[in-house]
């Protein structure tokens, strides 16, 4: 198309191509797994870095990743409440800091310069797939949640303060996780978009402002999508009388 | 090329969905027991220590201050009743000093009121004394002047 065929080839904009593995009968999106296989990489160097040597007197990256922890206990206490937000503080964690990273990664490094036969490296949260399989976890948490912390009493929140709720709150089952996951699919999509455009159009300064608006959305996604996760837990465990 | 193919697309698009969700969904639960025991467990545990441990100390040092404020009053009420001894003690001295002045003062004054007042006598003893003496004298010179009168005659 026309994009492609114009001679200054500083950024072309693909959407919807993918580097595609076949592994037997499935088809996977090769560009997903391999940049979230450099970033995950990347975030396990770092936290065995910063784990190594644990000291009383946090020096350096044991600082950093010390702050990193506390972050996400507020997060997870003031969302999930002081009871149970001990056994869901990794889980919350790990979502946080792989949409993070995700978003991060695929903003901060210039991928780009990598080139594939088909589609091309970026965010894997840029991919519907990730973003869904990331709400569907949820959805599964939070339902475990609350069956394991107050049984067959966790489904009187359907009908919690009174039996009309019982069809908004089962069409909340569903929307949660198809809100979760657009709403970060299309943020970070919309962003790398928005960057490719302008990169494209206008190749030198002009995109900066909007990269650096890019990593703001970036930061506030990965914070929005980590506190509704927490926020879902909590309000399946609450116990409400 | 921007293909927006939506749900059942065979060949790429935006929503094409495919073994992805579930490996990414499989990869993302992997993650989250990596990281629980390659970083929330053990950072958790540091920070735990180190945040028992402050309160700890915080617990001490409140009460030491609690026992030091106590101690502080028992000292003031003590450094009070002292004070009030030693005034006490002063007034007293004071005092005593003060009555021993004015006994000293009026044992003094009585003695020399009264050697003056032997003086005095002394004194108005032999005046009287040699008053009578010269009266005498004074008789008998005019004893002598008469005789010597008579006999003349």
């Amino acid at each position: 198309m026309f994009l492609n065929s114009l001679p200054t080839n500083f950024a072309a904009l693909e959407v919807g191509q993918h580097l595609y593995w076949q592994i037997g009968n499935i088809r996977l999106h090769g560009q997903v797994f391999l940049t979230s296989w450099i970033l995950l990489g990347a975030l396990l160097v770092f936290i065995s870095l910063g784990t190594k040597k644990m000291e009383n007197d946090p020096k350096g990256l044991q600082n950093l990743l010390e702050f990193l922890w506390d972050y996400i206990r507020d997060l997870a206490r003031t969302q999930i409440g002081e009871k149970v937000y001990r056994d869901w503080m990794p889980f919350i964690g790990t979502l946080f800091l792989f949409v993070f990273i995700s978003n991060w990664g695929g903003a901060l490094i210039p991928w780009k310069l990598i080139k594939l036969p088909s589609g091309e490296l970026g965010a894997p949260t840029a991919d519907i797939n990730t973003t869904i399989a990331l709400a569907l976890l949820v959805s599964l948490s939070y339902f475990y949640a609350g069956l394991s912390n107050k049984g067959w009493r966790y489904f009187e929140y359907y009908v919690h303060p009174t039996p009309i709720m019982l069809p908004f709150k089962i069409l909340e089952d569903f929307t949660k996780p198809l809100s979760l996951s657009f709403r970060l699919f299309g943020n970070i999509l919309a962003d790398e978009l928005v960057v490719g455009v302008l990169v494209f159009l206008v190749p030198l300064v002009l995109p900066i402002p909007v990269m650096f608006l890019g990593l703001f959305t970036s930061a506030i996604q990965a914070l929005i999508f980590a506190t509704l996760a927490a926020y879902y837990i909590g309000e399946a465990v609450e116990e409400h009388h | 090329m921007l293909a927006f193919d939506f749900f059942g697309a065979t060949e790429g698009g935006l929503f094409d969905i495919n073994a992805t969700l579930p490996l990414m969904a499989i990869q993302v639960v992997a993650l989250t027991y990596i990281l629980n025991s390659l970083f929330f467990k053990p950072v958790g545990k540091v920070v735990e220590k180190r945040e028992k441990f402050v309160s700890n100390n915080i617990t001490d040092a409140k009460n030491k201050l609690l026992e030091v404020e106590k101690l502080e009053a028992d000292l003031l009420i003590q450094l009070q009743s002292a004070r009030f001894e030693a005034q006490k003690i002063v007034n007293e001295a004071e005092n005593e000093s003060d009555k021993l002045y004015k006994e000293a003062l009026e044992l003094a004054n009585n003695e020399a009121n009264a050697s003056k007042e032997k003086a005095r006598l002394d004194i108005e003893n032999q005046t009287s004394s040699a008053r009578e003496q010269l009266f005498k004298q004074a008789d008998d010179l005019s004893d002598l002047i008469v005789n010597r009168l008579i006999l003349e005659k």
